[in-house]
């Protein structure tokens, strides 16, 4: 059995590093986190805050151990060194793709790709890293739902930060559902608990619209894992596996 | 610490071996302890334990303040451990005094120890230990909170990081001292377990003992910490229970 | 230096729900966020109190010493107060000397202990000019969910409520006894998000408000204590009517403190 992420070996013993969930597999054993800062994967796209301007970068705050350098050739813009701040400044959202990852811990992003850019109006909120999972639900069936029934516009960041897009009614909404995945992360029956939620707060003069013209920017290279596979005890640190 | 009462040695042991509570020679305090304690922090725990109430949070990893702490090949790990000035008899002045200082760096090297910090370079992993109400073996209490707050903020190390205090009273090696038997009693010696590996990750010692005497002490103190083990396991197993959601509104 | 940026489009969120009378946390403008006082949470101290308002926790800790009056009030006891944002409490708090935020708690908490003149100070001077006891009250911020001083004031005053003078302890007299506590007074803050003004700001609604305004009251009908705060401008009528909302909290949260449900 091979050590695979969130395990360590010891004396040809595999034992958690983290508190998770247990996911074995063909040849190695994993254990998924049930909590903890976004860990960076290349290809992931992440919903981030911009928190310093340098000459030639933007350091930007995804939820992950470090601040990700956002450099100005990595945006759809022409920027002249010195004058990042004419294009983003401190607090600014934007959604950008992790595209590497370095030894130092540095976390390259860019803002080149389809759908990719500042986030204008709208609001971010916030769920933890180990929940989206959740939130994206067998083959995006739980974010369809949340579309579906409120019409507004949803990007999920890998990191958590989930971007939300439309009325200030259908935003609120939404954030009540994100409110209840985050509450309710590890339970069976979260699907159904939340199309009954949509349903009770659907407004009578706005009424279902069903899969119509959603804009979702899809969480990238995510497989989604099988919700009830996931239903096993935590293994805290050191759980022998 | 202070204790304006009480001058007189109070009888710390019975003929038939029952401590000043009670308790039996090997025998822990009552221990409570609740995963997940605050909601702003990444991780955090609270742990009653005895007369001891302590509250522990984790941020990060995160970006190193102040930046020249910062580490090329890991995360640095920094703690505070403090006590609230309300938190033992005579008020305690605000403020990290001598003592709190080196209790926080032994606790921050017992946790460098364990935790899988090369995972994480040029961050800092800050561990918050407050003391709210002590009655001895805070920093053994601070420790099992911080570390359960650490799990709780996914920090991927090898192990949890129980801890106890074993001490001399009375002329006897006993587990886990309490206020009394720490101010009049021979010695106190806590100590912390990586119970994967069997070794131990803090170990201090106060007052005198036998070469013989410590040898039990330290087999009582790895007995208890294997005790605590199992409640800080059954705290973080209870934070992230799965029940179904229908049960969990009841 | 704090690590946490608001992104800006939260704040203009949260700004644009105020507009249409509404909150992030699905509150109304006028509604306070459920609030427990839990009395006697720490017994090394004189007396004390957990106060939870929403997701924002603050634990009081009463002291009480024997000690020397200051030499211009030879005939009144002392009364300290002292905030801590522990860095717990939030992630941009960090360790080091009391920063402003946490001295303006205590500030304002103070004034008003002292204005309402909860306990009386003179019964607190054992000899005129020599001894008095020195009364310490400690607030410890665990959770930083917003609108810490209305819950450092309710902690504080629920501690005092709760207080005992260690009289034997310190061989003052040959019994403690309990800490007279005469008025109760109690902090309501709001936050102005554009023209809205809300009661009870979270700590999102803290970072996008545009000027804070803290008002005291006491049973008896008197304004004890105020505080304007933060970047921004209240007109004497937006006073007016938080002073009259301000006197209906304090009711409420004097019968919570009595023991009552608010």
């Amino acid at each position: 059995m091979k050590p695979g992420p969130g395990t360590y070996r010891v004396g040809g013993k595999v034992y958690a590093s983290v508190l998770g969930l247990l996911s074995p597999q063909a040849s190695s054993v994993e254990v998924i986190p049930l909590s903890g800062r976004y860990v960076p994967k290349a290809g992931d796209l992440v919903v981030g805050t911009v928190t310093d301007a340098q000459t030639t970068f933007w350091l930007l705050d995804i939820g992950a151990p470090r601040w990700a350098p956002l450099h100005m050739t990595g945006t759809p813009w022409k920027v002249d060194i010195g004058e990042t701040g004419r294009y983003l400044t401190v607090g600014d959202a934007v959604l950008v793709r992790v595209e590497s990852l370095e030894a130092t811990g540095r976390i390259g992003v860019t803002m080149l790709g389809e759908g990719l850019g500042k986030l204008d109006g709208g609001t971010i909120v916030r769920i933890s890293p180990a929940r989206v999972p959740r939130l994206v639900g067998k083959k995006g069936s739980m974010i369809d739902t949340i579309s579906r029934h409120t019409g507004a516009k949803v990007a999920i960041g890998q990191n958590g930060r989930i971007w939300v897009g439309g009325s200030p009614e259908a935003i609120q909404r939404v954030s009540e559902v994100l409110r209840l995945i985050e509450e309710n992360g590890p339970r069976s029956g979260l699907t159904t608990h939340i199309e009954n939620y949509l349903r009770a707060t659907q407004p009578a003069d706005r009424p279902y619209a069903g899969p119509s013209d959603r804009e979702i920017a899809g969480p990238g290279g995510f497989a989604s894992p099988d919700e009830d596979a996931r239903d096993e005890p935590p293994a805290p640190p050191s759980e022998r596996l | 610490m202070g204790n304006v009462g009480a001058k007189e040695t109070p009888i710390l042991l019975t003929p038939d071996g029952r401590r000043i509570d009670g308790r039996l020679k090997n025998e822990l305090r009552p221990v409570r302890i609740q995963a997940g304690a605050l909601r702003h922090a990444d991780g955090s725990a609270f742990v009653e334990w005895g007369h001891n109430k302590v509250m522990a949070a984790v941020y990060g990893p995160r970006e190193v303040h102040p930046r020249h702490l910062q580490q090329n090949h890991k995360a640095v790990i920094q703690c505070r451990y403090n006590m609230a000035a309300f938190s033992v008899d005579e008020r305690k002045r605000p403020g990290l005094d001598r003592r709190s200082q080196e209790i926080s760096k032994v606790i921050a090297e017992a946790f460098d120890s364990v935790v899988f910090a090369e995972e994480f370079p040029r961050t800092s992993i800050d561990v918050y230990i407050e003391v709210l109400q002590a009655n001895a073996g805070t920093r053994c209490a601070g420790l099992v909170a911080a570390s359960v707050a650490l799990a709780d903020a996914g920090i991927p190390m090898v192990d949890l990081l129980p801890a106890v205090a074993v001490g001399k009273v009375g002329g006897e090696i006993v587990l886990d001292l309490k206020k009394e038997e720490d101010n009049f009693g021979e010695a106190d010696l806590p100590m912390a377990l990586v119970p994967q590996s069997g070794r131990l990750v803090l170990l201090q010692m106060e007052g005198h003992m036998t070469e013989e005497e410590l040898g039990r002490a330290l087999d009582l103190g790895v007995q208890g910490c294997r005790d605590i083990y199992e409640k800080m396991k059954a705290a973080l197993r209870e934070r992230y229970t799965l029940t179904p959601i229908a049960e969990a509104a009841r | 230096m704090s690590e946490e940026v608001a992104a800006e489009i939260r704040t203009t969120h949260i700004l644009d729900l105020a507009a249409v009378g509404k909150r992030l946390d699905g509150r109304g403008p006028d509604e306070y966020r459920a609030t427990s006082i839990e009395p006697g949470f720490v017994v090394t101290a004189d007396g004390s109190a957990l106060v939870r308002i929403g997701t924002t926790a603050v634990l009081a800790g009463i002291k009480l010493e024997p000690g020397k009056p200051f030499p211009d009030t030879p005939n009144a006891g002392v009364l300290t107060t002292n905030a801590e944002l522990t860095p717990l409490s939030s992630p941009t708090f960090e360790p080091g000397p009391p920063q402003p935020g946490a001295i303006e708690v205590s500030r304002v908490v103070d004034r008003a202990i002292r204005a309402a003149e909860t306990i009386d100070l003179a019964r607190l001077c054992v000899t005129p000019g020599e001894k008095t006891w020195v009364c310490y009250v400690d607030l410890h911020v665990l959770d930083h969910g917003g609108n810490l001083i209305d819950a450092a004031l309710l902690a504080g005053v629920a501690a005092l409520s709760h207080a005992t003078v260690p009289a034997k302890r310190f061989g003052v007299a040959e019994a403690d006894y309990p800490l007279a506590v005469d008025h109760l007074p109690i902090e309501c803050t709001f936050v102005r998000l554009g023209e809205a003004i809300v009661v009870d700001p979270t700590f999102d609604e803290e970072s996008a408000a545009q000027g804070r305004l803290t008002v005291a009251t006491d049973e008896t009908g008197r304004v004890v204590a105020m505080q304007k705060g933060l970047v921004g401008a209240f007109s004497p009528d937006d006073v007016r009517a938080t002073v009259r909302r301000a006197f209906q909290h304090g009711d409420r949260m004097r019968r919570l403190l009595r023991g009552g449900s608010a």
